[in-house]
């Protein structure tokens, strides 16, 4: 149908003037009388910026810098700064499929099980056979068992905590039993292709780090430009408000659980360019990371709120942060505290934040 | 045991916005609806009121496609019309504002506005890389707010900054605008404040001004009698009486809204003639 027209003046009558709307006796309305409907100024855009939810995982991240750079005299240079970006692409590409399930609402406990999953049948078939077959079959199996979390999820109703956190120990066990615990060197180019590229002195910048911020623009494209991501906002919202207005909920999670699958893909390809073999032990919390870099990008474990830009940020939070206190001569332990304050803090942000806009005072200009 | 009422045809009324006869829906033993008559003139404000139980949302459902009727007929502008899903009735014309559920609160006025009925851009960019018609979509919510004279600072705030009022008015200003012929509102003041209940009844009133026709379910009869042009009295799964608010007191329709009145004792003010058999 014409949808263009129907807001439009066709059916409507002329405007009436705004006085037309009867007594307001209250200060409130008044000021908002006076603003009345406007679009949005240049102004507003400005100061709507400092709401943004990427600016304090962007403060966190300079602060980082600016501390380790202070402290070590190895943190801050070119070689060490691509060494944090490379040290980031797996969790980084395993944390966009994370992003768009949390954004739903969901959660995945099974993403770091997924993509091992991958790296493993892509590593046995391609040690005695074809490395692009190989490929196909790991990518294929990402998302078909991505697929299958979103069908019980969003088909048959589970609760995505249970049915994932059922995946994930389904599908580590499965890697095994289908590699009988071995582990696959790989050999082939085309599957390690994302951790090389070109170098520039001390700096190399991988294809590997190319493809995770190439994967986090189209993410990104899809969830603001597109209906489609609306759709996913809407959902995390508020999924009842969602199909009323005609949404289809299950087709639309399905959908979030299955593009998951194939960023786990692209992450298993990532994992076997930075590690050049197929482990079926490996990454055993790369779950857990990738919600901490979630969180820390500041995307709301409710649903709803948050984006990959966040969680870009997140990722390299996480990671230069372990970098930078592994430079600093900092145990390891004492790193992982580091990781969970900054967790919590991360989600005591998101709760007040979040008190804050339902107040109604995050856009008072 | 589910008695089937035959719906005689010579009972439609033409000229009429919405028009339903003998609606009955059973759920096992129980009875939702028991041949319910509806009429709704086009631009009219028709009240829906009835005690808890008496099977007002039944009703709405079934004419918001919500819900398939046993057996009945319902008519839009004439025409005999068979809801499956609410998307049906949506495509017809029909709007439907549910209490308090239907915004996404942290989406902005014009993403709720346009929420599953987004604009693309013209060509490649809209058809192949899908991408919304933010500027356009802005635009046209804007307009439709400043139309039905609701204030919001700005078309790009999100819900969750509103008040009470301002979100139901969205809601509302999003139901007139796709909402060709009518707009079915279920309590859409039961949770607001007084001076808010005024706003959005005003806007109730802009909208028919624009020509929609408008079911309001309610529980407040001060708000039925300040604003319906009729008043659709729904009792035991069936309607009891239409009435005006001009012949008949307040007392009375809650007396016929309970049973302590029959419904022969107030002024009918139905359009379409009444044909439910007495049980």
């Amino acid at each position: 149908m014409g949808t263009g027209e129907l807001l439009g003046g066709v059916r409507m009558r002329a405007p009436e003037p705004a006085a037309a709307t009867g007594p307001r006796p209250d200060p409130n309305d008044a000021a908002a009388a006076a603003a009345a409907v406007t679009l949005a100024s240049p102004r507003r855009q400005a100061l709507s910026l400092l709401a943004y939810p990427i600016t304090g995982p962007l403060f966190a991240l300079i602060c980082i810098f600016v501390v380790f750079s202070l402290t070590t005299s190895t943190f801050m240079n070119a070689g060490n700064v691509s060494l944090i970006a490379q040290q980031s692409v797996v969790i980084g590409t395993l944390a966009l499929g994370q992003t768009l399930i949390i954004l739903v609402s969901g959660i995945d406990l099974a993403d770091g099980a997924i993509m091992v999953l991958g790296t493993v049948v892509a590593g046995s078939i391609a040690s005695h056979g074809d490395a692009a077959l190989a490929m196909v079959l790991g990518f294929a199996a990402c998302v078909v068992v991505s697929s299958i979390n979103g069908l019980v999820i969003a088909r048959f109703r589970l609760p995505p905590f249970i049915a994932t956190l059922g995946m994930f120990t389904i599908i580590a066990a499965a890697a095994r039993l289908y590699s009988r615990s071995q582990s696959f060197p790989i050999a082939s180019d085309l599957l390690s292709v994302l951790g090389s590229g070109p170098e520039f002195g001390t700096v190399t910048v991988t294809y590997g780090t190319t493809a995770w911020a190439a994967l986090t623009l189209v993410l990104g494209y899809a969830l603001n430009e597109t209906g489609w991501g609306v759709h996913v906002y809407a959902i995390g919202n508020s999924p009842i408000a969602a199909r009323l207005n005609g949404v289809n909920v299950t087709r639309v999670v399905f959908s979030v659980y299955a593009l998951a699958g194939v960023f786990y893909a692209f992450a298993a390809w990532q994992a076997l360019g930075r590690t050049p073999i197929a482990d079926p032990s490996g990454y055993q919390i790369a779950n857990l990371d990738s919600i901490t870099a979630v969180v820390i990008g500041g995307t709301s474990l409710f649903g709803g709120r948050g984006g990959v830009a966040g969680t870009f940020i997140g990722t390299l939070i996480v990671v230069a942060l372990k970098n930078g206190l592994t430079q600093a001569g900092i145990d390891s332990l004492y790193q992982q505290i580091a990781t969970g304050v900054l967790v919590m803090l991360a989600v005591g942000a998101d709760q007040y934040l979040g008190r804050g806009h339902r107040l109604g005072q995050g856009h008072q200009a | 045991m589910t008695q089937v009422f035959a719906v005689d045809p010579s009972r439609q009324m033409p000229g009429l916005a919405m028009q339903a006869i003998g609606l009955t829906k059973h759920y096992g033993h129980v009875v939702a609806m028991e041949g319910a008559d509806f009429d709704l003139a086009r631009g009219e404000i028709l009240a829906v009121v009835g005690d808890n139980g008496a099977g007002k949302s039944t009703l709405i459902k079934a004419l918001a496609g919500a819900l398939t009727p046993d057996s009945g007929q319902v008519w839009l502008d004439g025409e005999p019309v068979r809801f499956a899903s609410p998307l049906d009735a949506r495509l017809a014309g029909i709007e439907t504002v549910y209490q308090e559920l239907a915004v996404a609160a942290q989406l902005d006025i014009t993403q709720n506005m346009f929420l599953g009925r987004e604009l693309r851009k013209p060509g490649v960019l809209g058809s192949v890389l899908r991408q919304l018609d933010k500027k356009r979509m802005r635009k046209q919510a804007a307009e439709q707010m400043h139309n039905l004279g609701i204030r919001v600072q700005s078309i790009r705030q999100a819900i969750e900054t509103l008040s009470g009022g301002q979100r139901q008015a969205v809601a509302v200003a999003r139901a007139a605008a796709w909402g060709r012929k009518v707009v079915i509102l279920d309590e859409p003041t039961a949770s607001l404040g007084v001076r808010e209940t005024h706003q959005v009844l005003d806007l109730i009133h802009r909208v028919r001004e624009h020509g929609i026709s408008v079911v309001l379910i309610s529980h407040s009869m001060p708000e039925v009698f300040a604003i319906a042009d009729r008043i659709h009295i729904h009792r035991l799964g069936r309607r009891a009486a239409v009435v005006s608010p001009k012949t008949t007191v307040m007392s009375d329709v809650v007396a016929v809204m309970t049973g302590a009145l029959p419904p022969q004792a107030v002024v009918s003010a139905a359009l379409a003639p009444a044909g439910a058999p007495d049980l």
